[in-house]
């Protein structure tokens, strides 16, 4: 998935997401640069976006004569080393076009290279046939972490707004919004609704103006699915948004970037200078007379701006606060014109679909859930990082054989069991370890009191207690609560008085009542998803962990 | 078509108010902020005249939003991220050690003059949890377990983190209970 068939002019891929660049993956890409124009032989450097396996970074992919091998934990210093091991490896005259066979055997010749360096190297050595990267179905992410995020060559030739240009000169409006209505294309944001019907339902407004809107306001703690996008390949994120500009009819776009990501706001706006400056947006020849442009919005650190109708306040430059629904976005949005509101992901999807076609994408996945999602693996687990899997694949296979199980955390009590998996964010739920056979689909989820949610998924284990966890995420919705509804700002702070209570010992036997009750008035009465899914984390752990709750009561 | 309720201002094409467009506003606030450090009342108001929009919805909007600064910030900052996946791996413990290290109460924005603690959602870097800023850099996995705490310390000295008292302040500020809500 993220291996190349061999090359003979070695290439080393630096891994320039937000994270490894962090680890020192930007020192090491100036390092690799620096070493490589030194270096007698021919290679070639470049900064790629996210290589998956972020706990283990900084990483960087070698692809030589025999196929790729990847590298982690790597310092700076190493910059020297590794250029010299990849410039200096021979051909090898009988690699085959599988990589990874030919990786194992690169692997023979490292082992007979010598120097303590080299051999240090070697032990940094990442095994690309492990279930972490053998059981992924790169779609979306299919060339996130092969292309240069800020060289527009790289990703056109990879086949970026191919699908884009096909729609333009063969396709109605009505035949895309066709094609992604049977793909069953699934919103990626959380809600899972429909995207062709949503596409469908802004495309019959009455004529006029129409918006569409990207939203990449990725707020949900333990997620960084479309960070990852937005970093690693941004270009298809601009191909879905114009596509669905010409399926809906829309002239005009947003991007609502969270401010937090300061490295996916500058690829983004570069991306869309170079797709500007190319014409690729309409006005060329063959297109017809397609114009579409848009800007990338950013937005002040509000997590309640995911929600689409904030998102949309605040892209006029107004306060994030939700407003009752109906009129929907779809039929009255930004300026009061018809507006698709879309996740990251969701878009990016858009020309694989198309690529693909309806009928072999339905295909992936499970019958109601089709395709893939991308989820980030994070939290108590031994490999944390990005994973793209069919949806439908079982919570056990992402957990257990993808992520490697529980992290032994070293002097934590309880390190080492897997006690749950919490998905979908602050919004979402906790799934006890008993449910690890559940398919990942948005029903099942949504049956276990959890939600899919945009593809957090953190790893607790033993050491962690649920009523801490709840109390932890109503910490959250207070502070990121807007204010507007009481049922949410009041309500949310009462719960989390209550949790104290439990967490305290000083509960009554009442109080779990009391917690149920007030649980449900705020779901069923706050005016956004914000404030109806407050409760859910305490909703969740309280149906699969009671006891933990019955703990805390006082003993009289 | 049905109108939106809060549509009214923002009815109007973006020419008929003339110059920038009030829907700049956000932008407007950042670059602000990016020159000089903070959002002051004179800045906001320079930002109402600017785009010709009452002093009243400048100052909701920067209000509304974490990351605008209506009050000076400390020299020097550090930010805990308290995000799921960090919070699995022990950064509450992080925290409260940290709040005794700088002998700051947590989300105090003043601080002790000088250094401040505040907490964060989440900063993404979940692959690499614990995680906590220092003045804009980015330190990862954070070593949390008792046997590694002189490695930790260790860490935090490297990245310029002061201890408690090393600028005359008592550590027992870092003592003060903070409130319910703000509990993490």
């Amino acid at each position: 998935m993220i291996a190349l068939p061999p090359r003979s002019v070695p290439q080393l891929r630096c891994c320039q997401a937000s994270g490894c660049r962090s680890a020192g993956g930007e020192t090491l890409l100036r390092g690799l640069q620096d070493a490589s124009r030194e270096s007698s032989g021919a290679i070639e450097v470049k900064g790629v976006g996210c290589l998956r396996l972020c706990g283990r970074g900084p990483l960087v992919a070698w692809d030589g004569p025999a196929g790729t091998a990847l590298f982690g934990d790597l310092k700076p210093e190493q910059a020297g080393d590794l250029v010299k091991l990849a410039s200096a490896a021979p051909p090898h005259p009988e690699s085959g076009p599988e990589g990874q066979k030919a990786g194992n055997r690169n692997g023979e010749e490292l082992d007979a290279m010598k120097g303590a360096a080299l051999a240090a190297l070697n032990a940094q050595r990442l095994d690309l046939l492990q279930p972490f990267f053998a059981l992924q179905t790169p779609l979306v992410l299919e060339n996130c972490g092969l292309i240069d995020p800020d060289a527009i060559e790289e990703a056109l030739a990879a086949g970026a707004y191919s699908q884009l240009k096909r729609c333009l000169q063969e396709l109605t409006p009505e035949q895309v919004r066709a094609e992604v209505r049977r793909s069953g294309l699934r919103g990626r944001g959380g809600a899972g609704y429909p995207t062709g019907l949503t596409w469908d339902t802004v495309a019959l407004q009455a004529p006029g103006d129409r918006y569409v809107v990207c939203n990449a306001d990725e707020g949900d703690p333990g997620a960084f699915m479309n960070r990852s996008v937005l970093e690693g390949d941004p270009h298809r994120l601009l191909e879905g948004l114009a596509i669905a500009a010409y399926a809906i009819g829309a002239t005009r776009g947003y991007i609502y970037v969270r401010a937090e990501y300061p490295l996916a706001i500058a690829r983004m706006r570069r991306a869309l200078a170079q797709a500007r400056e190319r014409g690729l947006f309409g006005g060329g020849p063959g297109v017809g007379s397609f114009r579409f442009d848009l800007d990338v919005r950013v937005g002040a650190g509000a997590y309640v701006c995911g929600e689409e109708t904030a998102l949309l306040a605040s892209i006029q430059g107004r306060r994030g606060c939700p407003r009752p629904r109906p009129p929907f976005p779809a039929q009255a949005g930004l300026w009061g014109a018809p507006t698709l509101i879309n996740n990251v992901e969701t878009l990016a999807t858009v020309p694989v679909i198309l690529r693909l076609g309806a009928e072999a994408y339905a295909a992936i996945g499970s019958p109601t859930s089709p395709g893939t999602k991308v989820f980030a693996l994070s939290g108590a687990v031994r490999h944390t990082g990005l994973v793209e899997v069919p949806l439908g694949t079982s919570l056990r296979t992402i957990v257990e054989t993808i992520g490697g199980g529980a992290l032994d955390q070293r002097g934590a009590p309880g390190g080492g069991a897997l006690k749950a998996v919490q998905t979908g964010g602050p919004s979402g739920g906790c799934i006890p370890a008993a449910q690890l056979e559940t398919p990942v689909d948005y029903e099942s989820l949504r049956a276990l009191g959890a939600m899919m949610g945009s593809g957090g998924m953190v790893v607790i284990d033993a050491g962690t207690p649920m009523p801490l966890l709840a109390r932890h995420f109503m910490a959250f919705s207070i502070s990121e609560s807007c204010g507007k509804c009481v049922p949410c700002r009041a309500g949310t702070v009462q719960l989390a008085a209550l949790l104290d209570r439990f967490l305290e010992h000083r509960a009554e036997t009442a109080d779990l009542q009391r917690l149920e009750e007030l649980c449900a008035m705020v779901r069923d009465t706050s005016l956004c998803g914000l404030g109806q899914a407050a409760p859910s984390p305490v909703l969740s752990t309280l149906r699969w962990f009671r006891q933990e709750y019955e703990a805390g009561v006082a003993v009289r | 078509m049905v109108s939106s309720p809060l549509s009214a201002t923002a009815g109007l094409p973006a020419q008929a108010r003339g110059g920038a467009s009030a829907d700049a506003l956000i932008e407007e606030l950042h670059r602000l902020q990016e020159r000089r450090g903070w959002l002051d009342r004179d800045a906001l108001r320079q930002v109402a005249a600017q785009l010709r929009l009452p002093l009243s919805h400048v100052v909701g909007v920067a209000s509304f939003y974490h990351l605008f600064l209506l009050q000076k910030p400390t020299a020097h900052r550090c930010a805990v991220c308290l995000g799921t996946a960090c919070f699995v791996r022990g950064a509450l413990q992080l925290a409260e050690q940290l709040s005794e290290r700088l002998g700051v109460t947590l989300d105090d924005p003043q601080g002790d003059g000088l250094w401040s603690l505040q907490r964060v959602g989440c900063l993404g870097a979940c692959g690499q949890a614990p995680v906590l800023v220092v003045d804009a850099r980015l330190l990862t996995r954070l070593p949390l377990s008792r046997d590694e705490l002189p490695l930790l310390e260790q860490r935090l000295d490297t990245a310029g983190l002061p201890r408690a008292g090393a600028n005359g302040l008592p550590p027992d500020l870092a003592c003060q209970r903070p409130r319910p809500e703000q509990r993490p």
